[in-house]
């Protein structure tokens, strides 16, 4: 499904140069999201729009400068911290939560129902087995470690969690959510319970690459936008490339599974940094 | 501490700025005894790689010692001697594991940036712009070295810092493109370009099987190097038609194997390099691909090119059909730095090689403004300039 929107992105795109600034911006605001320094993007610009715009859509260099060309309605999610501008009324967009033997779509118990809300997939390959990271992903204590829009998640009973996401100028969104279906090993979704600031539901299913290339892991997240200015708060809250922020969050999951810490340079040294002298 | 930054084209200085920090447990703090400026880095200063910032430490070929280890690095120590090599690895991705070390999967924490460009990201690399992660370089009195337990060769006391500074880049880089040719016995390598990557590909074309090589410059006193120390034959690409020399002296073949040491501001005065050089100055392409597109159209049907020299966008005029009817076998980049360190520092050791031939100007850090300018123009015949902080 997300490949399908960026195809339409693609096929949409890119040709105003009112776009392609707004693909700088996207760059920058992605940078920001990973906690470095802004790139200079005027540059990256001219370096990518020197191949002209018919080359981008070839070279899916387009993805830089696509940003708002998806059109539609925000799209945010919650927990995994996404928003996605979506194009509205594909029904493939509804399925439950990815996974056969969950719930489907029409079920009543799925949090966010077929028919609303909007859903992101994404998925990586892990160089570790599906119960390491199944184990891992388990205890939701440690979501925020790599989900950045988290900022806690506390397990309060057997399938209960309590989720504060971070919202803007330190305020928080908050929700409990139950894990409704699991199998060890497999599989593990959750949903928001009634009464949440926003409806949410999530699954995540770990598979055993058959050619034994380690665990891929499959994600989808969706999110049911509340109307009116909450509405409006989160759609600001999760900027302007949401299945880029799933991207990063399952990135540093890997990272945080296979090399036991994810790779920074914030509090390195520059010639930016504030005692730096001349 | 003073460390030399980025600030433009053609702009470096040397700065103070804070001392870098362990971050994370795997990182580990080396105190730079020696270190080097490299041709990449001439394209950084030249302003071809984009994602470059205002501020940023520049320097990937460093060596020193440990005075800090974060709480995960257990197999060095304060006080261990270590060279650092420019591609920073985690050890345990998929890629590592194929011991393809430049392209690890964790060591980019700005990997969507490289994405974007690439489709898929390439490993962190020490001071080369912020696509490759943005990490500060060596050419400053300390380094934070990431993913410490992996990358970092440790020396012994005996040897000084000058036969063994190089495995941090251009010793392994020359090896490799070498190795990449799949040399056979009594095979005719050419080399284009006799820069510090150049010299070290002459000679590991040689530990790996050479019958022939034959290097390509216009500079004097690089060619003079190849011809002494890499016992080359050498053409001049300012007097001589390359594609017809090369053919004559292989007896209407032409060469094997050819290696593109130049990268993407190879230097002509043929029709195609005037072109790029005016497509460039456009920004209507990223790169000036002459001494590649010679290389293809110069190597015999079946032969090998093998690409040590940088690229980092989109080529004009790329020969293809000439690659493609040739059926040519094409391999590239980034060194894989850990499959050849211990391998070489055994062979520097044995004594089969002292890679400071090279070396032309010993400079201290401060002076690394000036290095840059002499380096970029080859004044005073340079070919490698190294620093003391
Ligand atoms: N693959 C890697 O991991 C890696 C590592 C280090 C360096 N490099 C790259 O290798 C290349 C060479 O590095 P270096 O330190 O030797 O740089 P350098 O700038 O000192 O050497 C380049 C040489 O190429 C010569 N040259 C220019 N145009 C030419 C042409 N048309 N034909 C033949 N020769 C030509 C120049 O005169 C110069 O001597 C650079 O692109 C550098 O970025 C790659
Ligand atoms: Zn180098
Ligand atoms: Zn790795």
């Amino acid at each position: 499904m997300a490949e399908s929107m960026r195809l339409a992105g693609e096929a949409a795109g890119l040709v105003s140069p009112a776009e392609e600034t707004e693909g700088g911006n996207k760059v920058q605001s992605a940078e920001q999201s990973t906690g470095g320094h802004p790139v200079n993007v005027s540059e990256m610009e001219r370096w990518a729009s020197s191949i002209g715009g018919g080359a981008l859509a070839v070279y899916g260099i387009s993805r830089l400068l696509t940003n708002r060309s998806l059109g539609g309605a925000v799209l945010a999610l919650v927990g995994g911290a996404l928003v996605y501008r979506g194009a509205s009324g594909h029904c493939e967009m509804y399925h439950a939560l990815g996974i056969d033997t969950a719930a489907g779509s029409d079920n009543p118990n799925v949090s966010v129902r077929g028919g609303r809300g909007f859903k992101v997939e994404k998925s990586v390959t892990i160089n570790k087995s599906p119960a390491e990271l199944y184990s891992f992903w388990r205890n939701f204590e440690n979501l925020p470690r790599f989900m950045n829009h988290l900022e806690s998640v506390q397990v309060t009973g057997d399938n209960r969690s309590h989720w504060v996401a971070k919202a803007p100028a330190g305020s928080t969104v908050a929700w409990d959510a139950e894990i409704y279906n699991e199998k060890e090993n497999e599989l593990i979704a959750w949903r928001s319970l009634e009464g949440a600031d926003v409806d949410n539901a999530g699954s995540v299913r770990f598979e055993s690459d058959p050619n034994g290339r380690g665990t891929i892991v499959r994600v989808t997240l969706k999110y049911d936008p509340p109307g009116g200015t909450l509405g409006k708060l989160v759609a600001k809250l999760f900027g302007e490339a949401p299945d880029q922020q799933v991207e990063e969050d399952l990135r540093r999951f890997k990272q945080l599974m296979e090399a036991g810490e994810t790779p920074t340079t914030e509090g390195q040294p520059s010639g930016r940094s504030a005692t730096a002298g001349k | 501490m003073k460390a030399l930054c980025w600030n433009g084209k053609n702009d470096v200085r040397v700065e103070d700025v804070p001392e870098p920090k362990i971050l994370n447990p795997r990182d580990a703090i080396v105190k730079i005894t020696t270190t080097a400026i490299c041709g990449s880095d001439l394209h950084l200063y030249d302003g071809y790689i984009p994602t470059m910032e205002k501020g940023d430490i520049l320097g990937h070929e460093p060596m020193g010692e440990v005075v800090e280890v974060g709480s995960e690095v257990t197999n060095l120590k304060p006080g261990d001697r270590v060279v650092v090599p420019f591609t920073i690895s985690c050890g345990n991705c998929f890629f590592c594991q194929k011991e393809l070390w430049s392209l690890c999967d964790n060591s980019n924490p700005k990997a969507s940036i490289a994405e974007k460009l690439y489709g898929y990201s390439p490993a962190g690399l020490f001071g080369y712009s912020h696509m490759t992660g943005g990490y500060a370089g060596g050419q400053a009195e300390y380094l934070r070295v990431p993913f410490a337990d992996v990358g970092p060769l440790k020396i012994p006391e005996e040897l000084p810092d000058e036969k063994v500074l190089f495995l941090s880049d251009i010793f392994p880089t020359g090896y490799m493109a070498a190795e990449n040719c799949s040399i056979e016995g009594g095979d005719t390598v050419a080399v284009w370009g006799c820069g510090p990557v150049g010299q070290f590909a002459i000679k590991s074309a040689w530990m790996l099987g050479a019958g022939r090589v034959i290097a390509i410059d216009e500079v004097p006193e690089r060619l003079q190097m190849a011809r002494d120390e890499g016992k080359a034959e050498t053409l001049d690409f300012d007097d001589e038609d390359i594609f017809d020399k090369l053919k004559e002296m292989t007896g209407g073949r032409g060469p094997d194997r050819c290696i593109d040491a130049v990268g993407l501001e190879a230097h002509g005065a043929t029709i195609d390099a005037l072109y790029d050089r005016a497509k460039a100055a456009l920004f209507m392409a990223t790169d000036r691909p002459h001494a590649l597109r010679q290389a293809i159209h110069a190597c015999r049907k079946g032969g090998t090119v093998s690409v040590p020299g940088v690229y980092g966008g989109f080529l004009d005029k790329f020969p293809f059909g000439a690659a493609f009817n040739k059926g040519l076998t094409l391999k590239m980049g980034q060194t894989h730095m850990r499959r050849y360190m211990q391998p070489l520092l055994d062979r520097i050791q044995r004594g089969e090689i002292d890679p400071s031939f090279v070396i032309t100007h010993r400079m201290t850090l401060a002076d690394a403004p000036a290095g840059y300018e002499t380096f970029k123009h080859k004044k005073d015949n340079c070919i490698k300039i190294v620093l003391k902080p």
